[in-house]
């Protein structure tokens, strides 16, 4: 807010200045704010611009590092490549499975959380922030160990703990428990922030509006889903995007836990393949370039479709 | 908040206790890992029967150590350059976007934010390449550009939405009462602002540490390999031996210093995730 009103405080004290208002001085003020965050932006752009321009131009390449004298130009035929192999809709499903499952799980776990900070007082407070921060710092490499640890077959605890699972099961060696293994080391990693993003949501809702309603003889129930979560739709919508494309990459649990093995790739992990440990940069290229489009989608349909308003969220108005 | 009773009090209590359980069972069982012998590691109970500390003189001066010593050193100086870049530029950058009216202010932080959620994986296959051809793989400087791409965004945003809530006009009232502007610079904006960089930085630095992608794209040895890589390298002491006990003491290790930062900080570290993200 200051940002808008100081310049025009000091324009209205000066009165010299009354000429020029609007011209000489926006001008000059202009300049100066791309002097002091053009750096920042020019790294930013180049940074990531660069390499999604070359990753774009590389993926119309039959390419190999092994190989590189017979580099040669093929046009689309990369994608048509990986449009046409199974290996690629596998990790696409298993990438937006992850990301359905994960999210909708944060949502719910994260928000349980966030009601108890809030209703939780006094020494209390802080001695929650600190543990649900966390896991939030912690590596995602070493959750990922800890997780995969907790399951294996020579190391892990789980087997004796979860009722109904044979002492030699292998959480690993199936497609469906070795994803829920990955799910649950992502989802404990990453719900505290989303928890975060909901408890500041939460102190938003007006109290008064709660009071009102439960004069009003609103149920507990009622509160919850007719005054606190519509009141919160800016703040979920941030996080659950956030979050759906945060959960989109995943790329370092599957990494640790299977590297791929038993149908769990993602779209991520077989980008890093293709390029890394086949030097494919043609084909790893395009399926980089897939990712980003994959990403783009998401953020138009959140947009678009759900409305999320991030410079509003942001308070950028 | 009216006035909740008993039965309500406990039951909020006991969900803090399950939060409490939610955030430190994992831990707690990794430092377990950490602490037993090499026959207890594969016991499958959670806890160790007799506390060794051999994991530790393993990965700091047994085999392991030729892995993880050059890793914690490469982690260290890659992931502080990169916050200390990052810090530098998003406090100007963050200058301009909270106190000037300028074209563009949006533009950056959308680009920002675009970047933010950018997939890292697709900058790995062109810099890969092309860092073997100019000489930067493998090296410190080849990890600290691709890590501002993490490290920029999230300090640019964090950085704005602490400055914008920064009183300035009590630098010109400074000014008034008779103070130099560099005394009011010093004296009144710094003390305003530096919780705020330092929170930034925090968070930029999490962020950094975090990576594996880079780590495990971009580096090959143990000349600019950082920890997260490094793990996923570790060997036992023979073929048939698994390295679980060193991993697991090198992930306590590792994981100290954010622990550290988020128990001193957590106030501030709160404050700094929301601050940027909701705000209505």
């Amino acid at each position: 807010m200051t940002a808008v009103t100081t310049p025009q405080v000091e324009l209205a004290n000066s009165p010299r200045d009354k000429r020029r208002r609007g011209t000489d001085r926006s001008r000059q003020e202009a300049r100066l704010g791309w002097y002091l965050a053009g750096p920042a932006f020019f790294i930013l752009v180049l940074v990531t611009g660069y390499p999604i321009v070359q990753a774009v131009y590389d993926s119309l390449f039959s390419y190999r590092l092994t190989a590189p004298g017979d580099r040669e130009f093929i046009g689309l035929e990369n994608y048509g490549v990986i449009l046409t192999d199974s290996l690629w809709w596998e990790a696409l499903a298993n990438t937006a499975l992850i990301t359905l499952v994960t999210v909708a799980v944060e949502l719910v776990l994260g928000f349980a959380l966030a009601m108890v900070m809030h209703k939780v007082l006094g020494f209390l407070r802080p001695i929650l922030r600190t543990a649900i921060l966390v896991p939030y710092a912690i590596i995602t490499v070493v959750s990922a160990y800890a997780w995969q640890y907790a399951f294996s077959i020579t190391t892990g605890f789980m087997n004796a703990v979860v009722p109904g699972v044979p002492e030699d099961f292998d959480w690993f060696a199936n497609k469906w428990t070795a994803l829920t293994v990955i799910c649950l080391s992502e989802i404990w990693k990453t719900t505290p922030f989303i928890s975060l993003l909901l408890l500041a949501g939460l102190a938003q809702v007006p109290e008064d509006m709660h009071e009102a309603a439960k004069v009003d003889g609103a149920t507990a129930r009622e509160r919850l889903f007719r005054v606190t979560l519509p009141n919160m739709k800016a703040s979920i919508m941030v996080a659950l995007l956030f979050r759906a494309l945060d959960a989109f990459r995943i790329f370092d649990n599957v990494y640790i836990m299977t590297n791929g093995a038993a149908g769990t790739q993602t779209v991520s992990s077989l980008a890093y393949n293709q390029t890394i440990s086949r030097l494919e940069i043609g084909l790893g290229s395009a399926v980089s370039v897939l990712l980003f489009i994959c990403v783009l989608l998401i953020c138009f349909l959140a947009i678009k479709v759900f409305r999320v308003d991030l410079a509003r969220a942001r308070g950028e108005n | 908040m009216g006035a909740l009773s008993t039965k309500e009090k406990t039951l909020w209590y006991i969900g803090a206790l399950l939060i409490v359980l939610y955030a430190l069972v994992p831990v707690a069982w990794i430092i377990s890992l950490s602490l037993k012998s090499e026959a207890d590691l594969s016991n499958r109970s959670f806890l160790p029967t007799n506390v060794t500390w051999e994991n530790y003189e393993g990965i700091f001066s047994g085999t392991a150590s030729d892995l993880f010593l050059p890793a914690l050193r490469n982690s260290v100086i890659t992931c502080l350059l990169a916050t200390l870049i990052a810090v530098v530029l998003s406090m100007f950058a963050a200058y301009a976007i909270a106190r000037l009216n300028f074209p563009g202010k949006r533009l950056i932080l959308t680009s920002a934010l675009a970047v933010a959620v950018f997939p890292v994986i697709t900058m790995v296959t062109p810099l890969f390449n092309l860092w073997r051809q100019i000489g930067l793989y493998d090296t410190i400087p080849g990890l600290i550009i691709p890590y501002l791409a993490l490290t920029l965004p999230i300090s640019i945003w964090t950085m704005s939405a602490f400055f914008r809530e920064i009183p300035w006009d009590m630098e010109q009232a400074a000014q008034v009462d008779g103070a130099t502007s560099w005394q009011a610079f010093r004296k009144v904006i710094v003390p305003l602002a530096a919780p705020g960089v330092f929170t930034t930085a925090i968070i930029a630095f999490f962020i950094a540490w975090n990576d594996f992608v880079f780590g495990i794209s971009l580096t090959s040895t143990s000349d600019a390999q950082p920890v997260p890589a490094a793990l996923s390298s570790f060997t036992g002491s023979s073929y048939f031996v698994q390295p679980t006990g060193a991993i697991s003491a090198a992930a306590v290790i590792v994981t100290i210093p954010v622990v550290l930062l988020a128990l001193v900080f957590q106030r501030r570290i709160v404050a700094g995730l929301t601050n940027g993200a909701v705000k209505g």
